[in-house]
């Protein structure tokens, strides 16, 4: 293994390797007024971590609110604001400034780089975003006007007419999070431009399209997602504020205006967004997954086939989660079918990243756990989602825990579980400094505990038809162990989170020092000192390959004759 | 590990890429069509389902004048960009000046007929769906007419100012593209609410 080696480049170098130490006003100002796509990609994520606990902490409150029967450990206004501001902050400010965090930092590198096609766009997309989660939260004061006390939004993160409505939102906490929602819409539609005009203009030699790693084809189909599934959500804002402080009708059912048509908007946005979220998630199994079972990813052009598939019929399916709204049967049968069938692209996914670990030589590090639990819980995810995309079904479960079970084993079995692997693995490389494996097991083995005895068991009281937002519930629906169970579960997902927040401050100042590859690996960000400097590569590189660090470690055997 | 596998061995065709200027402007285009449609939705969904008058019947009028001039606009921003390229500065100052006079004519005509809408047939954004849809749309792509004229105007303030040669040519281009997009979606606009909608 050539682990720590120097890379050549660095002979080419001529800056100083220690940097002379500075104010923390001047660090301060490094950051704030940077356009490096590193500094703000490690922005989006801190941001994003930041939201992830306040979040996780209104989940907390939720389920402490709903372990037994007839609770009053907080109001029902407040209940309604808790799970409003969870589901807004975990979709807008946690999930998509996370990923496009890591997008932000890896792309340029993956594809050799200096920085992002446009870094002041960047650096305005990022603020815009920030700010916009900063209005959300200042609801909390604001939200009634300054005079009187403050409340958040309570609308829940669909925001249906009539809910909305001057007469049932009066205040100014909706407009808080319409205004929160469109301004992170801007930053999120900025950001996307950003990485697919990055992708498209700033590969470096060599690197063809079917070159690209898979992480940076997954993020290209999700950015160009991005535009057609945001873009309705920011029309469909805009129409609800003409609504609230110009007084037209878009959603205003006794001047004619419809409440359906809302619904429509919202979900057109609402479904592809469940895409936009996950797809980065394929991208770092992409990744990970060939790295630790030290084989070559298996079908590359099935992977980018079924990603862009998955863009497409994405878009086709977002009314399955309106089947209760009685579409009638032309409807309802177009978008179970159109459901059904984005689980073939998927399942070519799981089946290739089976493949891909078939006969390989695992490693199981933390990254690799958490990949292989990625995978066996995006599958229970996909097959909830196959009952649910039923439309008789669908009229016996939805609004019940079993679709909030379905999409959280989306959101965290998948997306987070995700997330964790691809912290332990580019940790190393953005910091310098590997995460702790002992540290990594035991947020691995909690976290997985906590997260099948919460949301397995979910399923359970959303079968026995206990429905999702209710405040409290009677103690002989026989739903009170669950529940009780459900919410135990919840505590130990924290104990697993905070597992990895020290891990990671610990790591930061004690780890193991990594090295510009620390993985053995394949892709050029690898190629670089960790953390790399400012201008990535002291020379572009040039690729011939796929794997242009398996080409430069194997010149005798180069991946180059077999592609 | 040696230098010679990173550097090129037998691949010595040129690497070209695309430009990001105009990925990027394809990619806004892109996003921004997004928005027109789901205001050209509502508005045809809403057609015809005001509770109140007055209807589209009532009240407009097929736009020709502001419209030709609009649209015309593009072409004269095409010449723009063309004499740019060729070097020649001074007709390209003409052309934008043209451009921006004829996008200015444009919103213009949508302010008087709006005055006429608001203060003669006495149809606000809060009389009805219709008001409340066309508007929405056709305040939008006002909106968005001048955005483009504020930057057209800043071209052309550069370009009198001698400050535009043809160096420039692709960022004068990129804009262009901007503007083509906004008066098509004129077309789609003066389509559906003008001609169809009526």
């Amino acid at each position: 293994m050539m682990a720590t080696q120097t890379p050549v480049h660095a002979v080419l170098d001529q800056t100083s390797t220690t940097p002379p130490r500075r104010l923390v006003l001047e660090v301060l100002h490094d950051w704030i007024a940077t356009v490096d796509h590193k500094k703000i990609g490690l922005m989006y994520i801190g941001y994003a971590l930041i939201f992830l606990v306040v979040a996780g902490l209104e989940a907390i409150l939720i389920r402490i609110q709903l372990a037994v029967p007839n609770n009053h450990f907080v109001s029902p206004q407040t209940f309604n604001r808790l799970f409003t501001m969870h589901g807004t902050t975990m979709v807008f400010f946690v999930g998509m400034p996370i990923l496009f965090g890591f997008g932000n930092y890896l792309i340029p590198l993956m594809i050799g780089a200096r920085d992002m096609a446009f870094p002041r766009l960047n650096a305005f997309s990022f603020w815009i975003s920030a700010f916009g989660g900063t209005l959300l939260y200042f609801s909390y004061l604001g939200g009634d006007g300054l005079y009187g006390a403050g409340s958040a939004p309570d609308v829940g993160w669909w925001a249906y007419a009539p809910l909305t409505a001057h007469a049932f939102s009066p205040g100014h906490s909706t407009d808080y999070w319409t205004l929160a929602v469109l301004l992170s819409g801007i930053g999120t539609i900025g950001t996307a431009l950003n990485i697919v005009a990055t992708i498209l203009c700033m590969r470096c030699p060599g690197m063809k399209l079917g070159r690209m790693p898979l992480f940076a084809w997954l993020y290209l189909v999700m950015s160009m997602l991005v535009f057609v599934t945001v873009s309705p959500l920011t029309a469909a804002q805009i129409m609800l504020m003409l609504d609230r402080y110009l007084g037209s009708h878009f959603f205003d059912t006794q001047a004619g205006g419809s409440a359906v048509l809302w619904m429509h908007f919202f979900w057109i946005f609402g479904h592809p967004e469940v895409y936009v979220l996950i797809l980065p998630a394929f991208a770092y199994a992409n990744e990970i997954i060939p790295v630790f079972s030290r084989k070559a990813i298996f079908g590359y052009p099935a992977m980018v086939a079924a990603s862009v598939g998955i863009g497409f019929i994405s878009l086709s399916v977002w009314a399955h989660h309106m089947f209760t709204v009685g579409m009638g049967a032309g409807a309802n049968a177009f978008f179970t079918l159109a459901t059904m069938v984005i689980g073939v692209p998927t399942g070519i996914k799981i089946f290739n990243w089976l493949a891909t670990i078939w006969g390989g030589k695992v490693h199981f590090t933390v990254a690799m756990m958490f990949a292989v639990g990625f995978l066996f819980q995006f599958l229970i995810a996909g097959l909830t989602g196959i009952m649910l995309s039923a439309a008789p079904l669908d009229w016996q479960l939805g609004n019940s825990y079993f679709v909030v079970a379905h999409f959280h084993f989306v959101l965290v079995g998948a997306i987070l579980f995700m997330l964790f692997s691809a912290f332990y693995y580019w940790f190393p490389k953005m910091t310098g400094r590997m995460l702790s494996e002992r540290i990594g097991k035991w947020h691995f083995w909690i976290f997985l505990i906590g997260f099948h005895l919460t949301f397995d068991l979910m399923h359970i009281p959303g079968l026995l038809g206990m429905p999702r937002r209710i405040y409290t519930y009677e103690a002989d629906r026989g739903w009170a162990m669950w529940n009780m169970l459900i919410s135990s579960g919840g505590f130990i997902q924290a104990i697993g989170t905070l597992l990895f927040v020290y891990n990671m401050i610990w790591s930061y100042f004690k780890g193991a020092v990594a090295g510009a590859d620390p993985w053995d690996a394949w892709t050029l960000e690898w190629s670089t000192t960790s953390p790399p400097p400012d201008y990535n590569f002291a020379k572009i590189p040039t690729v011939e390959s796929r794997r242009p660090l398996w080409d430069l470690k194997h010149p005798e055997d180069p991946d180059s004759n077999y592609e | 590990m040696s230098e010679a596998a990173i550097i090129p061995q037998h691949e010595t065709e040129a690497w070209k890429l695309p430009s990001r200027g105009v990925v990027g402007m394809a990619c806004l285009i892109l996003a921004e069509a997004a928005i027109f449609i789901i205001f050209v939705v509502a508005y045809l969904f809403y057609l015809g389902k005001s509770l109140s008058g007055p209807t589209p019947r009532d009240v407009l009028e097929l736009p020709v004048f502001t419209s030709i001039c609009l649209l015309s606009s593009s072409l004269t921003l095409h010449l723009a960009v063309a004499s740019l390229h060729k070097g020649a500065t001074r007709l390209c100052s003409l052309w934008l000046a043209i451009t921006v006079l004829l996008g200015g004519i444009f919103l213009v005509g949508t302010g008087m007929e709006w005055y006429h809408l608001i203060y003669v047939d006495g149809l606000t954004i809060r009389t009805n769906l219709f008001g409340t849809t066309f508007y929405s749309l056709v305040g939008l792509h006002g909106f968005h007419v001048i955005v483009g004229l504020f930057l057209l105007s800043l071209a052309l303030l550069f370009s009198l100012r001698g400050q535009l040669n043809n160096s420039h040519t692709e960022k004068l281009e990129v804009l262009s593209l901007y503007w083509h997009f906004v008066d098509a979606v004129w077309i789609v606009v003066l389509l559906v609410v003008y001609v169809f909608g009526r």
